[in-house]
């Protein structure tokens, strides 16, 4: 009576005619899900178990394999879905919190979906990218009010050094994601593909193995509320600190890599002893108010000489113009706003898809603020959350940010297929694992080439549609909402989002 | 139908700008001559100039260029002006009949000083408070009254008609100066409003402007953080705001802030010495958003000089030539000709790449 049977989500869908038994799917199953009967000499699946990954859709030879929705469903009910009827099943059984991965799935309104970009016609020309230099280099790190010069036997000269500027050559970068989430393979992914690219992906909370500060040029070291990994040497091999407040699919809580997971490698990385839990506390244990964040915030740049710009990453909540600008005041030089739809390594799925704000709105009311009390320059704003193109990124960077953080985009580049169960461990795929045999299906070189050919496509697109702006240079798009103008909003989304609507007069 | 400054009117247009660098004053004939040259250039509803050193006689006063729509708008903005400033001419700005001009507002011009008092009690330099009383008349009357020019021995001439029929309409040909600037503008879509007219001034600056900036949102997103009112929603107006903010407020050589509006590319800040590169790092990562992009070709008026400057790919025309003491600039190299037959020197100047005019060293005016 303690468990009762659930009925599988997925059926999958073997087409006998063509499966010559190679079992390459009993191979390839992270889940268990395919069996090879010896007797009846005969591939079978195990449905329950199936998770929809698409692994073994991909891997057969023959093309044998298909997975849908299980066509069994519950008596339709527009309150009570299935997905309710199966979670409260299994919290009766368990008593536990339900978890999952990756971001938000629900039909909540996507803004980006409802604005518009502009483009030039007769009065303004538009540029060709293909003909005419189209700038995507942008500096991160904050900038002063003013230029103060001097000038020495007629040269001219900065009468101050700047802040530190961390230069990337386009403005997309991989957001954190630790090691002991993901592989090291996948890491070393990442850290390739940002070399390769001139722009940087962030070490998350999970320290930086040794093999990857050969890398450390195009790097963000994050210290989190676990502080793994963090030492002197770890902290100065960035390009950029990272305080890592929230997550924008899990707003207020920490997180926690189960001791199962933690390999004598993650434990040396993290600094922890093998097999013991690591866990993230919901807040730094040093930060209770603002002022702490302060504190924090400057003992690393003393930890770092001021060579390096400090970054405090926050989720999207409520209150986060207000949040926003006591950071900025706090003296962080780059601000990193992650949005609803953010992914994860696992959450509470209460949590991961009720709690938090779009980003869209959020970079917005961000943006204005910090301007209106002229403190915008002060910091380079990233958005973060579910950015799942080019169009999207345009739109980000025209609402006021500085550049975009991705992290599903590039798991998807490297084969992830969203299936939302990271938080096991048996990542078909070898991204979200630590079982070597799983892991060793990304090999980093091959996996970088496919994550640089997509930021590589999509800079692309950026340039077109820039030129279509009569735009050549990024830090004209950058909080020019003049270029986005909304449909199906209301007057209360357009005054938020600072857009007027399609057809309006400029 | 709404006003200027309550929508965004893009345009294109006709400039033209020269200047005596000997100082030696000339009357507005030319400049009329060569921007009526390049009459398909403009449609109508829009032109104007911008004189400088017309007014010798009372150079030391601040020369207030009024236009009001009804009476009751002039009696409100005297009482501004006598409030604030001792007034020691206040004339009607003297007009001639043109079939052309149909409608004309009250013109009326000030000399005047501030008063002391009235600085001290703002709190700013006399720039700053001369610069708050402008912006304050101008987005207080919405229209119906505008300031039209405010420097020092200079004046802007402007209105709604072809800008050829302004010139004779304010009888410019009575007027000398030491440079002039025009204007001829073809909006897409204006009420016509004499208002809207260019150039536009503010202080001594003057800006006449061919173009449509397509990173407008940008700029004026950033001039506001530095309490720029953007009355108008004119591109011609965030150039005048930058070019304010970066020579007068942060003390940029005119020569680098027009590497703001129009500065090199990466690829060109990569090969520069290493002290030209720290520079120009800090000039693009600090002022990004005051890049002007789309295509322009602008003329700056200023005391002393003038600038002409075009967009970095050079999307509009700009030609420039000289001929002893003269420096001419103008959007067609026929308007140079057409006044200028035989000029000792004519260049295409590069996209970004100034050209500026001034006074020689040893001329006063």
């Amino acid at each position: 009576m303690k468990h009762q049977a659930l009925p599988p989500e997925f059926s999958v869908i073997r087409n006998e005619d063509k499966c010559i038994q190679c079992q390459a799917c009993v191979r390839q199953c992270g889940f268990d899900v395919h069996e090879y009967d010896e007797e009846k000499n005969q591939v079978c699946a195990n449905e329950t178990n199936c998770v929809n990954c698409q692994r073994c859709v991909m891997i057969c030879p023959t093309k044998a394999l298909s997975i849908t929705n299980n066509p069994n469903h519950y008596r339709i009910n527009h309150h009570w879905n299935s997905v309710h009827i199966q979670n409260i099943s299994r919290q009766a059984a368990t008593g536990g919190v339900i978890l999952t991965g990756m971001g938000n799935d629900k039909p909540m309104p996507s803004y980006f979906d409802r604005i518009l970009i502009n483009a030039s016609q007769v009065s303004n020309p538009s540029i060709d990218p293909l003909r005419e230099p189209m700038e995507l280099r942008t500096y991160l790190g904050a900038k002063p009010d003013q230029i103060k010069l001097t000038s020495e036997n007629g040269q001219l000269k900065l009468a101050e050094p700047p802040p530190p500027q961390v230069r990337i050559e386009t403005p997309l970068l991989f957001s954190a994601i630790s090691y002991g989430a993901i592989s090291l393979e996948v890491c070393e992914t990442l850290a390739r593909a940002a070399t390769e690219l001139g722009t940087l992906y962030n070490t998350g909370e999970g320290g930086l193995h040794k093999d990857l500060y050969q890398y450390k040029n195009n790097t963000i070291v994050q210290v989190a509320s676990g502080r793994y990994g963090v030492n002197h040497q770890y902290l100065n091999a960035g390009r950029i600190v990272e305080i890592k407040i929230g997550q924008g699919a899990k707003p207020g809580i920490g997180g926690h890599l189960p001791g199962e997971k933690i390999t004598r490698s993650i434990s040396e990385t993290r600094m922890i002893p093998e097999g013991t839990d690591a866990i993230s506390p919901a807040p730094h244990h040093d930060i209770y108010s603002i002022e702490d964040l302060r504190q924090l915030i400057y003992n690393l740049k003393e930890a770092t000489n001021y060579q390096k710009p400090i970054s405090v990453k926050i989720s999207a909540v409520h209150n986060i113009a207000a949040i926003a600008s006591g950071a900025v005041r706090a003296g962080a030089d780059i601000i990193a706003i992650d949005g609803f739809r953010g992914g994860t390594g696992a959450a509470p799925m209460a949590i991961r898809d009720h709690v938090g704000i779009p980003i869209e709105l959020a970079l917005a009311v961000v943006d204005q603020r910090l301007r209106e009390e002229k403190i915008r320059n002060r910091v380079s704003l990233l958005a973060a959350g579910g950015f799942r193109s080019s169009a999207d990124v345009i739109k980000a960077i025209a609402l006021g940010a500085d550049a975009v953080y991705l992290a599903t985009a590039p798991l998807i580049a490297i084969g992830c297929r969203l299936c939302q169960k990271c938080y096991t461990g048996k990542c078909s795929w070898g991204i979200c694992t630590q079982d070597p045999y799983k892991t060793k299906r990304v090999n980093p070189e091959l996996a970088a080439e496919r994550v640089s050919n997509l930021i590589h496509g999509w800079s692309h697109e950026i340039k077109e549609m820039m030129g279509g702006m009569g735009i050549n240079s990024i830090e004209s798009l950058r909080g020019n909402r003049a270029h986005l103008q909304g449909v199906g909003l209301n007057e209360k989304e357009l005054k938020l989002l600072g857009i007027k609507y399609a057809g309006e007069a400029i | 139908m709404l006003l200027e400054g309550e929508l965004r009117i893009p345009s294109g247009c006709a400039i033209s700008g020269m200047i005596n660098r000997r100082g030696e004053r000339f009357s507005g004939e030319a400049v009329i001559k060569s921007i009526a040259l390049m009459h398909d250039r403009s449609n109508g509803l829009g032109g104007g100039f911008a004189a400088y050193g017309i007014y010798p006689e009372y150079k030391d006063y601040y020369a207030l260029h009024l236009m009001y729509m009804n009476q009751s708008c002039r009696d409100e903005v005297e009482s501004i002006i006598k409030d604030n400033f001792s007034v020691e001419v206040e004339e009607r700005i003297a007009t001639r009949n043109h079939k052309g001009i149909v409608k004309p507002p009250n013109l009326w011009r000030y000399f005047v000083v501030p008063k002391d008092y009235k600085i001290h009690e703002s709190k700013d330099s006399e720039d700053d408070f001369m610069a708050a009383i402008t912006m304050e008349i101008n987005v207080k009357f919405n229209g119906k009254a505008c300031v039209i020019s405010s420097g020092r021995n200079m004046g802007a001439f402007k209105g709604v008609g072809y800008p050829e029929d302004i010139g004779e309409f304010f009888r410019l040909d009575e007027y000398k100066a030491y440079s002039w600037v025009a204007h001829g503008r073809f909006p897409t879509n204006t009420p016509g409003w004499w208002g809207g007219a260019h150039p536009f001034t503010l202080l001594d600056w003057s800006i006449v402007h061919n173009g449509e900036v397509s990173s407008y949102g940008a700029n004026r997103r950033f001039l506001e953080m530095f309490n720029y009112k953007i009355a108008l929603q004119t591109d011609t107006e965030v150039i005048a705001y930058a070019i304010d903010l970066l020579v007068r407020k942060h003390k940029l050589p005119l020569e680098l802030a027009a590497k703001v509006l129009a500065p090199p590319f990466w690829k060109d800040i990569d090969r520069m010495s290493n002290d030209d590169q720290k520079v120009y790092q800090s000039l693009r990562t600090i002022y990004g958003s005051l890049l002007m992009n789309g295509p322009f070709s602008i003329i700056l008026g200023f005391p002393g000089g003038i600038m002409a400057l075009n967009d970095r790919l050079k999307l509009r025309s700009l030609t420039a030539a000289e001929k002893g003491d003269l420096l001419l600039v103008a959007s067609e190299e026929s308007a140079i000709r057409e006044i200028c037959p035989n000029p000792d020197r004519v260049w295409y100047p590069r996209g970004g790449e100034p050209v500026i005019g001034r006074l020689y060293e040893e001329v006063t005016i």
